[in-house]
């Protein structure tokens, strides 16, 4: 189970104030969605929780444990593009997880440690519906089937934080549900904490627990420079969605109906809570 | 329609193709005929049975002084060190190219002399270089390296420098250090840049080649052909000439053949973006 803990977080580039006072205590095996308007600073916070840019102030831990200051294994990513590498093939690109963390020298893996890498990857590629494309190259693959293989990448590596830049903003609204459906599914099966940067309100309620909207709160043009945007909206997702639970709050067959109350209150034939009481 | 918009089918592409390689036939046939009608003895532009007479001279008939047949014996050793050459340029350029383009310590203390040196003009080394290494073939493919190393080197490094960020940042989140992203990642990704790299810089080499050649050698196609110069033998020169441009075509054409087939993904991958 993993928590992240960001503590009084500022990011500056020189002069420029990017991110301020950013404080945020993530429970394990959330689904965070990080909103805001362009250049507000939400892929900043992402590039500090993958350590590919370090705070200029305070820190970030998981599970209690300083981020080391360099990309590792224990936290994965996808990207909107180029996540995975165009000169392997489907099957190349999953196992290379694998291979990179079980030979250090070569990079490679050998007879049974080989096999045993490849059938992982065909079984998790299997569960992300590109079982029929082992063998082709990303620049063959349409854009779902290249997110698709990029969040198959990430998994195979168990990163106890999955981070999510923009992952679906590509994609045609078809394709874009389709890989949602699964996205929800994969966060359902796997042990992990996913952190979405999204400019998508719709796609942030849709797959989160919990949306954290980021914002400049001075917007002068004197201010622009010296204040950087702060987390303005943190907004638990209602009802609630718990991982490896079945998501009732959306079953048609427990949504309440237009008129009925917004819970549940055990009374199936009154409407008012205080009669009741 | 637009001129912008007007592509030629199969055949008219075919016919403009072959004009402009026709039209320099037509026109060296027709000055050849004027002047050798003026003069037979003519030796600036040889007719076609003049071709024939040197072509046979030179590439089937042993020579009556060292029982060698030249064109042979030029070609070979002009291609051992020209291929040499090449490959020297092509491993150090590789190792230097990947060394800066990786490490950011090693490009800062690599990049700006590479700079420098890329910048010495190649021919102006040539005279230190047979100081220093003697006139045997060394020097030739000193020369060579000299010229194409530093090239090549910037050229991969700029070009690992394009490889998009994210898969230096995804390899590292799937569990890779330095040395397997260098050669899982990069390394792969390079090499068939290189090998485009190594195509444009051909040119360069045989430059280079011919340079050292005509300066101090004892065969090769450059010696020839300034050999034979001094008897203004257009005879021998032009079809060598032809011969230097066919090899050099034929090695830009069977590196683009090996690229393709060796990188099947390269291809994909580029026009995929």
């Amino acid at each position: 189970m993993t928590a992240i803990s960001v503590k009084n977080v500022w990011k500056e580039y020189g002069e420029q104030v990017v991110l301020e006072r950013i404080n945020l205590e993530i429970a394990p095996r959330s689904f965070v969605a990080l909103v805001g308007p362009s250049g507000c600073g939400k892929t900043t916070f992402l590039r500090m929780l993958l350590s590919e840019e370090l705070p200029t102030r305070g820190e970030i831990t998981i599970d209690g444990v300083l981020l080391s200051p360099e990309p590792g294994p224990d936290r994965g990513v996808v990207f909107q593009r180029y996540s995975v590498f165009p000169h392997l093939t489907v099957l190349g690109n999953v196992m290379l997880g694998a291979e990179l963390r079980g030979s250090r020298l070569l990079g490679r893996l050998f007879g049974d440690a080989r096999r045993q890498a490849r059938d992982d990857a065909a079984a998790l590629l299997d569960a992300v519906g590109l079982s029929h494309a082992l063998d082709k190259y990303p620049a063959q693959l349409s854009g779902g089937m290249q997110q698709r293989l990029a969040l198959a990448q990430a998994l195979i590596a168990r990163p106890k934080v999955l981070l999510l830049d923009e992952p679906f903003g590509a994609l045609d609204p078809g394709i874009r549900a389709d890989v949602h459906k699964l996205m929800r599914q994969l966060w359902h099966q796997h042990p992990m904490s996913v952190v979405m940067v999204t400019h998508d309100l719709s796609e942030a309620f849709h797959l989160a627990t919990r949306v954290i909207a980021f914002d400049r709160t001075r917007t002068l043009p004197e201010e622009r420079l010296r204040y950087g945007a702060c987390i303005t909206n943190d907004i638990d997702v209602w009802p609630k969605r718990v991982a490896g639970q079945p998501d009732f709050g959306r079953d048609p067959a427990h949504l309440p109906r237009r008129d009925d109350p917004a819970l549940d209150l055990g009374h199936p034939d009154r409407d008012d809570p205080a009669d009741a009481a | 329609m637009r001129l912008i918009n007007r592509r030629p089918d199969r055949s008219l592409w075919l016919i403009l193709a072959v004009l402009p390689f026709l039209a320099v036939l037509i026109a060296y046939a027709a000055g050849s005929a004027i002047r050798l009608a003026e003069n037979p003895a003519d030796k600036l532009l040889p007719g076609l049975t003049a071709f024939a007479d040197a072509i046979d001279r030179m590439a089937l008939e042993p020579d009556k002084r060292t029982g060698d047949i030249l064109l042979w014996v030029d070609t070979g050793t002009s291609l051992t060190r020209l291929v040499a050459g090449v490959t020297i340029a092509a491993a150090g350029g590789l190792l230097v190219g990947m060394l800066a383009g990786l490490l950011p310590l090693a490009r800062a203390a690599l990049s700006p002399f590479v700079t420098v040196v890329s910048m010495v003009p190649p021919l102006a080394v040539l005279p230190i270089l047979f100081i220093v290494v003697g006139l045997g073939e060394a020097s030739k493919i000193t020369l060579i390296v000299i010229g194409v190393m530093p090239g090549l080197i910037r050229d991969l490094m700029l070009k690992i420098d394009d490889l998009p960020r994210q898969q230096l940042i995804k390899a590292q989140t799937l569990g890779a250090n330095s040395w397997t992203i260098a050669i899982r990642v990069v390394l792969p990704q390079i090499l068939p840049r290189l090998m485009d790299s190594i195509r444009l810089n051909l040119g360069p080499a045989w430059l280079f080649l011919i340079s050292a050649e005509a300066i101090a050698s004892e065969s090769g196609l450059g010696y020839r052909i300034f050999l034979v110069r001094r008897y203004l033998a257009m005879d021998v020169i032009l079809p060598y000439v032809a011969w230097i441009t066919l090899l050099c075509f034929l090695m830009d054409w069977g590196l683009r053949a090996a690229q393709s087939r060796a990188f099947p993904w390269f291809d994909r991958a580029r026009t995929g973006q």
